[in-house]
Parts: C-alpha cells; structure tokens; sequence
C-alpha cells in the first residue's frame, strides 16, 4: 500500500462567486442580514420614490430658454413644466453682481477674479510665494477691492490730514518720552513703530481719496452674491484676529483686559444677529445727529465682524485650554516673551485643534450673511428673493426654481470651505490621536 | 415711578430727532441732487426690479415724477427698499424724502405717527378668489368655506369681520407666507384665498391653471395707497400732492407722453395751465413752470402708468375700476389747476 503524497500544490480554486466582485460586495454590504435586506430595500425605494422626479423635474421637463414667464407655464408651452431655469438665467446678472450698473460690472468681476486668483495659490499648500501671497490678500487686496467696487474717490477734506499730523505727532511725542525719558525703548524702535503704522495708513487714505476715473457705485446698489461675500469675507477675515486676541484676553491675568473681554464676548454671543442688524439699521440713524449717515453696508459689516468674533473667541479659547500647561511652562522656561510663546507655540497647536471649530463659525456666518435681508440688503437669497416679486416672471414653478438655484450655489461655498478644512485637518495631524 | 423716567427720556429724544428732520425738504433735495425714495422690498406692479435690476411699477413711477418734477429729470432718484417694519422710521429719520411703498392710510399713520398722505395713487380693497367650479358668483354664498390668508395681518381680521357680519360660518387656514398661501390654496386645502385685489392677481399667476380661478366682485375694506411725507415741510407735501395731481390732469385732459409737446401750443386753457403756457404754478410749489410737462414727458399721465404696470395688457391684468377717473365712474379726481 502506497502512501500518496502530494508533489504539487492543489491547484488554488477562486474565491466562492458570493463573495467576490459585485455579488460579494452586494451581499457584504447590503443584504447580509435579514435587517439589512429589508433596509436595504426601504431606502431603494426611497431613491425610487425621490430621485427621478428630482432629476424629471430638474433636467428632464425644466425650461432652460425664455423670453418671460410665459416660457414657464404649462398651459402656453402646453406640457408639464419643471423648473424653470430661465427664470435663473434671466436675473443671472442681478444674482451675481446685484443691481450693480451694468457698464460697471467688470469692476465686480475683476474683484472676484484677483481673489480667487490670489486665493487658490494661497490655498494649495505645494504652490510657492506664500509670504508675498499673504501680503497682497490681506493688504493689497482689501485696498484694490474697496476702490473697484465703491470707485475710490473719497471725500475726506482737510480735517481728516490735520487730525491725522496731530495724531502722528502726539505718537512720536509718546515714543521720544519713552525713549529719552522713561527710558523703556530705543528711539529708533519708536520712530520706526509709528512710521510703520502711519505711512500705510496715509498711503490708502491717499489712494482711496484719489480720482482715478471709476464712477462712484454706492452700496445700496451693490447685492446678489457680491454682498454675499463681501459680507462672509468681512466677517470671515476680521473675526479671525479679533476673536484670537479676545480669546487671550480672557485668559489674560490682568483684570481689566479679562473684565472686557468677557464683558464683550457675553454681550454679543447674548443678543441674536437679527437684534444687532435692526439696532444698526433702525435705530442708529435715529440717535446720529442728521446728516451723519452711515452706510448700511459698512454698519451691517462692523455688526457681523463684531458678532463673528465674539464666536470666534470661544472657540479658539476652546483650543487655548487643551494645551497643557507643560507647553507654557516649557514656553517660559525657554525665556520666550508672552507674545513669542503665544505666537509660536501655543497658538499654532490651539488653532490647528480648534479647525473643525473654527470652520464652523465660517459657514454659520456665510449661511447667516442671508439675514442682511431684513436691513433692506439684497444678498443673493435676498434679490432672488425680490425677483419673485417681477410679475414678468410670476409662474408656479419660478419661486422653486430660484430657491434651488440659491441652495445650490450655498452649497458649493459651503461644501468647499468644508473639504478644505478637513484637507487642512489632516495635512496638520501630527498624531494627537488616541 | 422711578422707571418711567427712562422710556419718557427716550421717547422725548425720539421726538426731538423726528422734529429736527423736517427742515425744508426741498432745498435739501436740491442741494444733494436727487431724491431718495422708499419703496417696498419687491411687491408685483408697484415696485419690483425687472430683468435689468431696475425698479419697476406705480409707486416708482411716483417717484419718478416727483423727480422729473424738481430736477425736470426722472433718473436722479436713488431707493431705498424698505421693510413694513423700517418704513415710517426711515420717513422720520429723514433717511428718505418720499415713501412710495403702498401705504395704506389710515387715520393712525395721518396723526398719531406724525406723517402725511399726499393722495391716493392706488385704490386697492381686500377681495376674495375662488375656483370657478365652485359655482359661486358672491362672497354672500360662501357660508361653510375654508379660507386661506396671512397670519398676523388685517386681511385676517377683515375677513372674520366681514363673514361675522353676514353670519356666515368659515374656517381660516393662516399661514406665515404668501407663497405658502398661495401653495395651500392651489393644492385645494381651502376653498377661498383672501387678500387685497392688486395681490390677488399678483398671486393668481402662481397658479398651476390661472384660467380656473376667478375675483368675486366683493371688496371687504379700504386700502387707499399713497405716497407719504414727513408732517411739516408743506412745501415738500405740496409737491408730492401735485405730482399726482398733475398726473390725473393730464389723463383727464387727453396729454400724454406721446403728445405732449403738440399739446404745449393747445388752445384749451386748462392744458396751457398744466404744462406751464399759462400762469405761474410751478413757480408757486417752489419748481420750474414747465414742472408737469417734464412729469407728462418722461414719465407719462396716471392712465399711461397705471396701463403699463398693472393694466389689463400686463400680467397682472387689473381692470380700473375705482381707479378710473372721475368722470369714468371711478375715484380718481384731481383738483384743477388755476
């Protein structure tokens, strides 16, 4: 009797067909439980009962060209009508650039083109120039920005420079008595402090007091996602250094600093945004001294910056406690200044903690920016909004097609400032993990 | 008592700030070289922006013939569209010179809130619609229905005013919205949609089938609208009432903004008086005597505004009714100008 041996290997059987390629995946996945299958079922019939009207609606019966709303009811085109996209297509102009006068609006588009323009470099981290990137966003652009859109040509007048020299002059006066007096700094340093604040400042008064030929386009006319953004990225850009610098003051020693702080944060996280757009539009001009009228969009600006950065201060405080106390200690013991230590190691790991915090304030504020309606601003929800009201384009279907035209185009602002945060998250994740 | 002292301090600087505005509007007009006027925040026919974001409709247009008026040019005006709520303040704020927003005048606004009407550019009334395969010709027939309407509004209070009334049993179906109104109207959640009659229409194109619905002839309340100025710059309400007479003149005297300048070498004396021939009346509202011709010319007479914002060639398709004039069995009367 011979004992067989096996010489080779059994050839290798593929894996059973039910759990390989699509059937394997379906069963894993979907149907692999008696709970699963009926769930599995319940949503397919939910897509069934959802996604092809949307699509019928969207795609399939939708009006895309048109003169007027007649183009839009079933009972002129004589079929079942969708959406209406020519309705969309006709306030195109408005939804973007607002009332903003038609021959001007290139000013609009090149502001919106510098920025993304600036802002994709900015945001790519392998892109170079970083530094000379950052500089531009936040002090060239601003500038450029405020004179395409408002024309520049500001009247200042006189009193404006003379209060300007006296201020410069009571500075350098403070920075001579500091240094050759009370002897805290270095003449120099002090002189060079004041001409690093003042030349700036006087440089874009000057340019925006300067005739350069742009008509003058006032805010009221500015709306659609123009304000939109102007107001997001206001907000967006102020709150992030006020609510830092509230955020230490809170935590500060110091008691008056720590008093107003709180005193600050509380009161603006207290009252809703509504309350403050409404106190700015209806009450201000009401105790100014007639004549002295505010821009709306400026008071609408400095209430949302304020606003934001009191939320801002409370999640970045959020981050500045995790820190262990070892990392200031560590901090101090190396002999680095509050200032040093906050900057260069408390910071960056309280901020980069606080991302997901941060990027929330974002998009609430970005989404919030719609309630500039009840101030008579017309954000882009808002001159949608109004344009329902054109009895040219008064259909049944006009309103639902604007508003999913308006939830898109949130959408895609919103849903990018959320992927690049989480871009961000893990490009910095230095292994905090537990 | 001690806490009374505040809202008085606060009351009494109120009152001091709406006084202080109401120096000569029409030098200040003059000086910063347009008009500021409030109009709603997009009502359709009244004031809406069109496909160009420019505003459109009845209450624009009175402004712009005040501005055509003053400055003898209708495009030097700027708007500010206001909420329900921001209007009479931004009147008294002195914010804007003319509020042009369909305002119903009641006795209220007139005294107690320191404004004045300066006429009637729109007689609007809450009505009623219905599907025509109701089978109703009256509201007196609508006994048992459902109506749908606003919440929060005097269109609600009208209605159970009208129905207790006539002691008819209904049923309101509010909503916060008119587009929800409208929706739950159309969807037959209810069998009647109240509001007043230039919203009916506005709303009627909302409709999946238009052609199905009808206005019943009733109308259950008075909303005569106007454009409103501050109370005490009557020169300025001189304008403002003028302006709109003017535009009923020249209806009622056959001028248009076709014909207008044929017109200036009429024989009629009355026609001569209107576009400045004749006599001294612009100069004594404090503008140019050629006042109502540039109003006539660039604008148009109250028919001409009235056709092409609401009229029955628009979408709205509103009959004129108590805007007719006088002499066409409607309310619209102006006095004459001698």
């Amino acid at each position: 009797m011979t004992h067989y041996v096996r010489t080779k290997d059994a050839p290798l059987l593929p894996p059973p067909a039910s759990t390989t390629g699509i059937v394997g995946w379906l069963r894993e996945n979907l149907f692999s439980s008696v709970t699963n299958t009926i769930l599995t079922f319940i949503g397919l019939y939910l897509i069934y009962l959802i996604v092809p009207p949307i699509i019928n609606w969207g795609f399939l019966s939708a009006v895309w060209t048109g003169e007027d709303g007649d183009a839009c009811r079933s009972e002129k085109v004589g079929r079942a009508v969708g959406a209406c996209w020519a309705f969309v297509e006709a306030k195109f102009g408005q939804i973007i650039y607002g009332r903003y006068p038609v021959e001007e609006r290139w000013r609009v588009t090149l502001v919106y083109v510098l920025g993304f323009g600036a802002l994709i470099p900015m945001v790519v981290p392998s892109l170079p120039y970083k530094g000379l990137n950052a500089l531009f966003l936040l002090a060239i652009y601003p500038v450029v920005a405020f004179i395409l859109l408002t024309g520049g040509n500001i009247d200042i007048g006189t009193g404006f420079w003379i209060g300007f020299a006296v201020l410069v002059a009571i500075l350098l006066g403070v920075a001579f008595f500091a240094a050759s007096v009370a002897k805290i700094i270095e003449l120099r340093d002090g002189i060079k402090g004041v001409a690093m604040f003042a030349v700036p400042f006087a440089a874009v008064v000057l340019v925006s007091s300067a005739d350069l030929g742009l008509a003058p386009v006032e805010t009221s006319l500015w709306g659609g996602l123009l304000v939109t953004l102007v107001v997001a990225v206001t907000g967006i850009v102020a709150s992030m250094p006020i609510g830092i610098l509230l955020a230490l003051g809170r935590r500060s020693q110091m008691p008056i600093i720590r008093l107003f702080c709180i005193a600050f944060i509380e009161f603006w996280r207290g009252v809703p945004l509504i309350t403050v757009l409404f106190m700015s539009s209806v009450m201000l001009p009401l105790f100014l001294p007639e004549g002295v009228n505010f821009d709306k969009l400026l008071r609408v600006l400095i209430g949302v910056a304020l606003f934001s950065a009191a939320y801002m201060a409370e999640v970045v405080r959020g981050g500045l406690q995790a820190i262990p106390r070892g990392q200031y200690e560590g901090a101090m013991a190396l002999g680095l200044s509050y200032w040093k230590m906050m900057r260069m190691i408390v910071l960056p790991q309280a901020l980069k903690m606080v991302i997901p915090g941060i990027v929330n304030t974002f998009i609430g504020l970005f989404k919030d920016t719609t309630l500039v309606l009840i101030v008579g601003l017309f954000d882009l929800l808002g001159i949608i909004q109004l344009n329902f009201t054109d009895p040219n384009w008064s259909t049944p279907s006009t309103s639902h097609s604007g508003y999913a035209f308006a939830a898109i185009l949130f959408f895609v602002f919103c849903f990018g400032m959320s992927r690049y945060s989480i871009f961000m998250e893990n490009r910095l994740d230095t292994g905090h993990r537990n | 008592m001690k806490s009374k002292i505040i809202p008085i301090a606060i009351g009494a600087t109120l009152g001091l700030m709406a006084t202080s505005a109401s120096a000569a509007t029409l030098d200040d007009v003059k000086a910063k070289g347009f008009i500021q006027c409030g109009v709603s925040q997009g009502l359709p026919g009244f004031s809406n922006p069109d496909d160009k974001g420019n505003w459109t409709g009845i209450d624009v247009d009175t402004c712009r013939g005040i501005a055509a008026a003053v400055f003898g040019d209708a495009s030097k005006i700027k708007y500010t569209p206001l909420s329900a709520k921001e209007r009479f303040t931004a009147l008294q704020s002195g914010e804007i010179d003319v509020l042009s927003r369909n305002t119903t005048w009641t006795m209220t606004r007139d005294t107690a809130l320191g404004l004045n009407f300066a006429g009637v550019n729109y007689y609007d009334g809450q009505g009623f619609m219905v599907r025509k395969s109701l089978g109703v010709d009256s509201a007196l027939k609508l006994g048992g229905a459902a109506v749908c309407t606003n919440t929060g509004t005097t269109t609600e209070l009208n209605v159970a005013d009208y129905f207790r009334a006539n002691k008819l049993e209904y049923k309101i179906v509010a909503f916060e919205k008119a587009d929800e109104v409208v929706q739950a109207y159309d969807k037959g959640r209810c069998d009647v949609y109240t509001t007043d009659r230039s919203g009916l229409a506005a709303q009627r194109l909302k409709l999946e089938k238009p052609d199905e619905h009808m206005v019943l002839p009733e109308i259950i309340s008075k909303e005569p609208l106007g454009p409103v100025v501050r109370q005490g710059d009557d020169q300025w309400f001189n304008i403002v009432k003028w302006v709109h007479n003017a535009m009923l003149n020249a209806e009622e005297l056959g001028v248009t903004s076709a014909n207008v300048d044929q017109m200036k070498s009429s024989d009629n004396p009355a026609i001569r008086r209107l576009l400045g021939v004749e006599g001294k009346f612009g100069s004594n509202l404090g503008l140019s005597n050629n006042w109502a011709y540039a109003i006539i010319k660039q604008v148009g007479n109250y028919g001409e505004i009235y056709e092409r914002n609401v009229g029955p060639k628009t979408p709205l398709g509103l009959a004129r009714g108590l805007n007719a004039l006088w002499n066409n069995g409607g309310l619209q009367y102006a006095p004459p100008i001698r």
